[in-house]
Parts: structure tokens; C-alpha cells; sequence
């Protein structure tokens, strides 16, 4: 029915409103808690036609029925006289459930920061065989059969022998005109990646710097996996000591005591060297902290850690330091002195959390 | 056409039997079996399978299929008003639901067509809406989808902009023709530029531009009354293209059809209802299906705290009525005895019940059915009370159960069947062509966002700026939009310092609210 049409030329209509809205999307921690599966969901407003009708009810009455004795409802419209702005904007009225796939979304993503493509390193994409039904064949189970080129088949013989009249187009195929759909191997580039992150957990981190961190890395993953399918994450928070969790753990977990981040990564050199040889794997390490490490001893060795074993191998490696009221913001000055005008290290400094937007197209703007 | 399985089509047979015993009379029905998903397509539509493409039906269609799915809402019974009757049954439900919703149908389908508002309505417009649909789309593909919707978005703005009353009358007609604001002289054609002195010499062209001065002088008001109908009105005058002129005509046709449905749902479900529960308990039910039905019925006629329920209102007033001819509790001596022990045993056994109940399905709409039948006793009987918020608790609570105040409160909510009420008052204002528009203030504001919303999409089709007079915070004000901003200002305050400019609108507004 016609109907889809017009549901889908709705559903444009409201990914153009994603679209609009779309940095109080990225800002707001609500749409990450609202993923199932592949699709995210997405309340807004009732879309509504302005017509000229009574405002919010002004005097609050009706007519009801009953004896009345605990009348507990309480008002469900928002504040009367709700002033300007444009049509349909009254939060509250009706809502809208919308889903929106994470395809979509990276997208949007993508469109609105002007994102370029990701090429994954050539060496490190690896052939796997697919088998599709693609092929055609003259026996097969009868399941298979493709009616239209055993049709075309038995035409054309029916031609090619002169026994076809324009007048009587009977045609019937014989076997020997039956084609069935057959296996047949396809090669496609399979490109596997794997992101790690890790976070600072120490004392100095509070909740606003980690959800700061919560949403940016929800984009990040949103934009990889566009690039990579099955792609791979690993988390590890570290404060003086690093240990690998599960996401769940990642964002939530609040520590209290210093800051080494060459134990963060220490452990993620092992995860790689473990896990993810470099001749398979596109490997992009993300570090979140406020850049308050310990010691200046500490900050050579993650230099060197770098330089030696990070930066040869990953595709990039990313930094991002979140401003916080305790932290000094050390560890991304030295990192910009030590690695100035290295292309494979991208830093970022996120103030608050409307700079989320910026520090993603720091980090994906490369296209690495 | 009908694709009921044999079970249900030998239910139907009966009930459409009982429905004609019973003295109901509606048009040959057609039942249709169908599913939750092509239900849900049909309910986007308003009931028909084809319309015109517009998103606000996909929306429509979004909404009632996820509520569906996740269990939170249920269409049983949907029928239009065509004749042929179409109505359409879920598959799946049960057959106690099933019968339920075909007595309900049978009721709906009697009141189409017997009910006086529904006397001008187009019985085939299952088919014109199919044929709007195609000329929508074949403006669509001349014009392009984008400016296709752009304008039924701006036509279906203004879509209850209609003038209820004359749905008896047909049309409005105009004749007047609109005052040329820039109208040039009217001068002979000329070949040769040196013959012009001489074709139109400057005394006749003179004369010309002083005929038009005088003539817009003495021009009467424009139009020469206050026209309800807008969408006629813009038809007539508005600079319109071709194709928009057709589409308008479209939404306003449509919005004709829909409107005595607005103007009788108590009526229409009132009385469906009292005849679905009169052929379920007396004819239909068997012994079995009797809880289920008592739990379906009681669920539809179910009067939420603060909500009005059509369904329920319209039945026991149906039910009252009968009960009140059946006894003759009706006329002068009924209304002049005050004895309540003799009113309470009042039977002159005058078994007027069925017919009044049938004459009011004949000739009323929903206002007059409440205005004339909604009495005190039924108030109490029902219970009924009228609610307000309490500031200081941010509580609904019980303000009154006195009868003036409660009849008043409905009535209220009906007025112009819960439209506001505009008209057109000046399609010259200030001798600029601008349209000036009188809200009829009823003691309650617009909604300013949405006022402006619309006369903005006003604007587009009008292409002159835009003037609305109402009342706002208890203040007379003017706004206007110009096709780039807003402006008001108080009209009370100018009432003093400009008297002569706003005194005649001033004149117009005290005289046209009662």
C-alpha cells in the first residue's frame, strides 16, 4: 500500500530533524542508554501542522464523573502560556518514538563534521572467501530454479529453431533448458580492527569528565564500525595500576589514588601483542585522561613506549585530555612537544561537553 | 469486497436481521476481514484505502503500529461513511468482539444515514478521494513532490478553517469582485507611441484616475460581511496558481466530509453503542460470551478521571431519554410538579421511548442533543461534576456539582465543536489588501506559537501580510505578520489614542461577540 511511502518520506522528514538537533544528540547521554541492537531510539516531539487552536488548557476544568472523593490526577500539561518558538516544540504534548539505525547515525555523523573515509592499511586486508548464490548452473535441486532464465533459455530455442509463432507464444521448457542458482565463490577484503580504550580513573577524574568520555567514545565506535565490520573493543582503566575491564566496568568505576599512565600502557601492549598482531589488525588506541600524571619519570617511559612500540604499528594513536578542576593538563603538553608534527598521533583537548564535536573531528578527521 | 470467513458471514446475516427488526436503516454494509497491519494502513488514512501522498498519514501509520505491537492500543471497529457501508473486522479477535463490533457498525451505519448533518455529505467518496489522490500526484510529478508538500502543509494549516454551520446550505457563494489595490487607469491601446496624446488625451486620463479614487472611495466593505468559510474564501480570491487552487479545493473537500463527524461523536457513538449492547444482550450473546462482553463493554464505556467519553455520555443520555418518553416524564406537568416522591413513581405509561430516541438520531447534533437533554436529575444520576485545578496543590478537584455549571462547562467545550472560531473581517485591511482576521473570543487564547505558525503559512497562500484581532492575556491585541516579522500591538490603548483609524474594528469585535 501506499502507506510506506509516506512513512518513509515521514521517517526523512525526521532523520532531517535528527540532523538538526543533531549536536543536542551527540551532548546528551540519553540516546546511548536507548540502543537495541543495531538501531537507536529516538524520542521527539510529535511532528504537528500549526493550525489556530486554544492554547494549553487555561482554566484547567472539564467535566467529569464519579464520586470524587480522591481526585489524585495531577495535570498533565506543562506550563500554560508556554510563549514562543516554533510550531510543535511543546515537550510533553505527544512524542514521537523513532528508530534510527547506527548506520544512519554514523552518517549523519560523518555528513554533519565532514568526516573523511577510513582506508584501512592495505597490507593488512586479508581475502576471505564468501560463498553466495550467484552462479547458475544446468542441474541443481529444484528448489533453486531460476524461472526467468530457464524461461529466456527455452525462448530462445524456441527461436533458434523457427518453431515460435508471435501469434501462439506458448513456451515450454524442457529440461535441458532448466538453469538453477549454483554457489559460487566471491573474494572480499575482510579488514578487521580492533579500538582499545583506555581511561584514567584516578581521583582527579569526576563524573562529568567521564561521561565526557562515555559519549565520545559512543561516536567513535559509531564511526568505526561503519568502516569495520565486527569491530573489536577492549577497555582498561588504569590509576597507578591498569587492569582490563568490560565496558559496563569502564564507565562506571570511580578509583581514588595516583596516576601512571605507562601502566595503562604497558597492559595495552601486551592485549596487542597478545591478541592483535599488527599484520591483521588495524589497531587504534584511544587514551582518556586529565593529564595529571605522577611523575616526569612516568611520562619518558609512555614516551618511549610510544615511539618504540605504539606509533611503528597502530593506525593512530589518539589522545584526549578532559578538563578537570584538579588535573594540569601536563601529559598533553609534552606529548604536543615530543610529537609535534607526528601524523600518527592525534591529540585533543575536550573542555567541556560541547566540545565533544570538535574532539571527534580532531580525532577521526584524519581519515586513518 | 467482503472476504468473511463462513462463520463470521452467518453472524453477520443474523445480526443485520436483528439490526432491521430492531428498526435500524442504514446502507447495504460491507464487512472486510482484515489484518492489524492494513488496519493500522486504513486508520492512517481515516478509514480509506487510497489517499492523496502526504507524511502526515506515514506518521499516523507509525503511531498506531507501534502502539499496536506493543500492546497498547487495539482498533476493533472502524467504518466509513460511504454507501455502500465499509467496515472492517481484525482478524484474530474473537468472535464474541467480532459480533459486538458488527451490531456497533450496524448502529454507526443508521445514523449516516439518517442523521440531517449528514444529508450533504458526498456518499461516493471512496472514490473522490481516489481521484484526489490522482490529481495530487499528478501535480506531484508536473511540480515536484518538495512543492507539492510544501503547499498541502500550508492548506492543511488552515484545514479547519470551515464554516460548520452551512454544511446544510452547501457552498458559499462570491460574487464581489476584490478591490484592485494598484489598479492602473484604464486606457485605449495604443500602435504608435505619438498617437498617444491623441487616443488618450490627458483630460481622459485624468478623469480615469479620479473614476478609480471615487469608486475605491465608495468600495463597501470587502468582503461585504464576515465570512466564516476561509478555505472558500482563498479559493475565490487568493493569487493562486492552477494546481494550488485545485488542491485547496481538495483539503476543503475533505475537511467538509470530515466535519459532521466531528459535530455528532457523541451522538453517532452514543447511539451505535446503545444499540450494540441492546441486539448483544437481548439477541446476540449466548451464555458463554457474557463476561467477555461485559468487560469489552464497560472498557469502551469507561469514563476516565478528567476525560470526556463520547461513548458513555452518548449512551446513557440515549438510555434517559427512553426511559423518561417510556414513562412520560416529559412536558409541562412534568416540569411543574415538585413533588419528588410522585416524581420518582411518575409513570403514565406513554411508551414514547423508542420513537424519541429515534427522531433525536434524525435531527440533532451534538450541541442541541446536550443543550436539550442533558437535565439535572441526569447530572445526578450520573454523577457528574466539574473539575478544576487547584494552583496550590497542582491537584484536579471536584469545583462543582451544581447543574448550570457542568451543562455550561459542556457546552462550552463544544462550541464550534472545539474549534475556534475565525473569520474573516477585511480582505482589504487599511486599503492595503491585507487580510485581517477576527478570532471570536470564547474565554480562551490561541496558542500564540501556532498562531504564528499559521499565519505565516496564511501568508503564502494570501502572498499580502496577515492581521488576527483576538484577546491574549485578557488584553484586545492585533498581530500581524508581514511575510518577515511579527508585530501587535494593544488595541486597547490605541482605542484612546487612535480612535478614528481602530474604531471601527473596535465597533466591529464588541458587536460580533455575544
Amino acid at each position: 500500500m501506499a502507506i510506506r511511502e509516506d512513512q518513509n518520506r515521514f521517517k526523512t522528514i525526521i532523520k532531517g530533524k535528527v540532523r538538526e538537533d543533531f549536536k543536542k544528540y551527540v551532548t546528551n547521554g540519553e540516546l546511548i542508554g536507548r540502543r537495541e541492537g543495531e538501531f537507536v531510539k529516538i524520542s521527539m516531539p510529535r511532528i504537528d501542522i500549526p493550525t489556530f487552536r486554544y492554547g494549553p488548557k487555561q482554566d484547567e476544568k472539564g467535566v467529569g464523573q464519579g464520586a470524587g472523593g480522591d481526585p489524585d490526577g495531577q495535570p498533565q500539561q506543562g506550563q500554560p502560556g508556554s510563549g514562543q518558538g516554533e510550531a510543535g516544540e511543546n515537550p510533553g504534548d505527544h512524542m514521537l518514538e523513532v528508530e534510527v539505525s547506527m548506520e544512519e547515525l554514523a552518517e549523519i555523523l560523518g555528513e554533519q563534521l565532514e568526516l573523511p573515509k577510513i582506508l584501512p592499511k592495505g597490507s593488512k586486508n586479508l581475502m576471505a572467501e564468501k560463498n553466495r548464490y550467484s552462479g547458475i548452473a544446468p542441474v541443481g535441486p529444484e528448489g533453486l530454479r531460476k524461472f526467468k532464465q530457464t524461461y529466456k533459455k527455452a525462448l530462445s530455442r524456441y527461436i533458434s529453431s523457427g518453431t515460435y509463432s508471435p501469434d501462439d507464444p506458448v513456451i515450454i521448457p524442457i529440461r535441458r533448458d532448466y538453469q538453477y542458482r549454483t554457489v559460487k565463490k566471491t573474494q572480499t577484503p575482510h579488514t578487521k580492527a580492533v579500538v582499545i580504550y583506555m581511561m584514567d580513573v584516578s581521583g582527579s577524574m569526576g563524573e562529568e569528565q567521564k561521561e565526557i568520555v562515555r559519549l565520545e567514545s559512543f561516536w567513535i565506535n559509531t564511526w568505526l564500525k561503519k568502516h569495520y565490520k565486527g569491530l573489536e573493543t577492549r577497555f582498561i582503566i588504569h590509576d597507578a595500576a591498569a587492569k582490563e575491564v568490560d565496558e559496563e566496568t569502564f564507565f562506571k568505576t570511580s578509583e581514588s589514588g595516583g596516576t601512571l599512565i605507562s601502566s595503562a600502557y604497558k597492559l595495552c601492549q601486551q592485549i596487542i601483542q597478545k591478541d592483535y598482531p599488527f599484520d591483521e589488525w588495524n589497531v587504534y588506541p584511544f587514551h582518556f585522561s586529565d593529564g595529571d600524571n605522577w611523575s616526569g619519570e612516568d611520562t619518558r617511559i609512555c614516551m618511549s613506549l610510544l615511539k618504540e612500540f605504539f606509533l611503528p604499528n597502530v593506525n593512530v594513536f589518539s589522545y584526549g585530555q578532559v578538563e578537570s578542576k584538579y588535573g594540569s593538563g601536563q601529559f598533553l603538553k609534552d606529548l604536543q612537544k615530543e610529537f609535534e608534527n607526528d601524523q600518527r598521533v592525534t591529540l585533543s583537548q575536550i573542555d567541556n561537553r560541547d566540545k565533544i564535536l570538535d574532539s571527534i573531528k580532531d580525532f577521526l578527521g584524519k581519515g586513518k | 469486497m467482503a472476504n468473511l470467513t463462513l462463520e463470521l458471514e452467518a453472524e453477520r446475516k443474523k445480526i443485520c436481521q436483528i439490526a432491521k427488526d430492531c428498526g435500524l436503516d442504514g446502507f447495504e454494509t460491507v464487512f472486510e476481514l482484515i489484518n492489524y497491519d492494513q488496519i493500522s494502513q486504513i486508520a492512517s488514512y481515516g478509514g480509506f484505502p487510497v489517499r492523496y501522498p502526504h507524511w502526515k498519514f506515514g506518521m499516523e501509520y507509525e503511531q498506531l503500529s507501534k502502539s499496536y505491537e506493543y500492546g497498547l492500543s487495539k482498533i476493533y471497529e472502524m467504518v466509513i461513511n460511504t454507501d455502500p457501508c465499509y467496515a472492517y473486522l481484525m482478524e484474530g479477535n474473537s468472535m464474541m468482539d467480532q459480533k459486538l463490533v458488527m451490531a456497533h457498525v450496524y448502529g454507526h451505519c443508521d445514523f449516516f444515514k439518517n442523521n440531517v448533518w449528514f444529508s450533504k455529505t458526498n456518499r461516493k467518496m471512496m472514490d473522490e478521494m481516489a481521484n484526489h489522490a490522482t490529481r495530487i500526484r499528478r501535480y506531484i510529478d508536473r511540480h515536484g513532490y518538495d512543492t507539492v508538500e510544501r503547499f498541502i502543509d500550508s492548506c492543511l494549516s488552515l484545514e479547519n478553517l470551515i464554516d460548520r454551520h452551512s454544511i446544510l446550505n452547501g457552498p458559499a457563494k462570491f460574487s464581489q469582485s476584490a478591490p484592485n489595490v494598484e489598479r492602473s487607469p484604464h486606457l485605449f491601446k495604443v500602435e504608435k507611441s505619438y498617437m498617444q496624446n491623441y487616443i488618450n488625451p490627458p483630460s481622459y486620463v485624468e478623469q480615469e484616475k479620479q473614476k478609480i479614487i471615487t469608486s475605491n472611495a465608495q468600495q463597501t466593505k470587502f468582503p461585504s460581511g464576515p465570512v466564516r468559510d476561509v478555505l472558500s474564501f482563498l479559493i475565490h480570491y487568493a493569487p493562486l496558481e492552477d494546481w494550488q487552487q485545485d488542491i485547496l479545493t481538495i483539503i476543503r473537500d475533505e475537511s467538509y466530509y470530515f466535519a459532521p463527524q466531528g459535530m455528532t461523536k457523541t451522538l453517532n457513538e452514543g447511539w451505535a453503542s446503545y444499540w450494540h449492547s441492546h441486539m448483544m444482550t437481548r439477541h446476540i450473546l449466548n451464555d458463554s460470551e457474557i463476561i467477555d462482553f461485559a468487560d469489552h463493554h464497560s472498557g469502551t464505556t469507561f469514563m476516565q478521571m478528567g476525560g470526556y467519553n463520547p461513548y458513555k455520555v452518548g449512551i446513557e443520555l440515549f438510555r434517559d431519554i427512553e426511559e423518561r418518553w417510556n414513562k412520560g416524564c416529559f412536558g409541562r406537568e412534568w416540569e411543574n410538579c415538585d413533588d419528588v416522591r410522585e416524581k420518582k413513581n411518575w409513570d403514565k405509561k406513554t411508551g414514547l421511548g423508542r420513537d424519541k430516541i429515534f427522531e433525536i438520531r434524525k435531527i440533532y447534533n451534538d450541541v442541541t442533543f446536550i443543550d436539550e437533554f442533558l437535565t439535572e436529575d441526569f447530572c445526578v444520576k450520573n454523577k457528574m461534576f466539574v473539575y478544576k485545578l487547584n494552583k496550590e496543590t497542582n491537584k484536579f478537584e471536584v469545583d462543582t456539582r451544581d447543574f448550570k455549571a457542568i451543562k455550561a462547562q459542556l457546552l462550552f467545550q463544544m462550541t464550534n465543536f472545539g474549534q475556534p472560531i475565525i473569520k474573516i473581517e477585511d480582505a482589504n485591511f487599511e486599503n492595503r489588501g491585507e487580510l485581517l482576521l477576527q478570532h471570536v473570543h470564547e474565554g480562551l487564547d490561541l496558542q500564540p506559537n501556532y498562531m504564528d505558525a499559521t499565519m505565516k503559512n496564511l501568508f503564502l497562500l494570501w502572498k499580502r501580510p496577515i492581521n488576527m484581532i483576538t484577546i491574549m492575556s485578557n488584553e484586545p491585541q492585533l498581530f500581524r505578520y508581514d511575510g518577515k516579522d511579527y508585530t501587535k500591538h494593544s488595541l486597547s490603548a490605541e482605542k484612546q489614542t487612535e480612535n478614528n483609524a481602530m474604531g471601527n474594528l473596535a465597533a466591529t469585535s464588541t458587536t460580533n461577540t455575544p
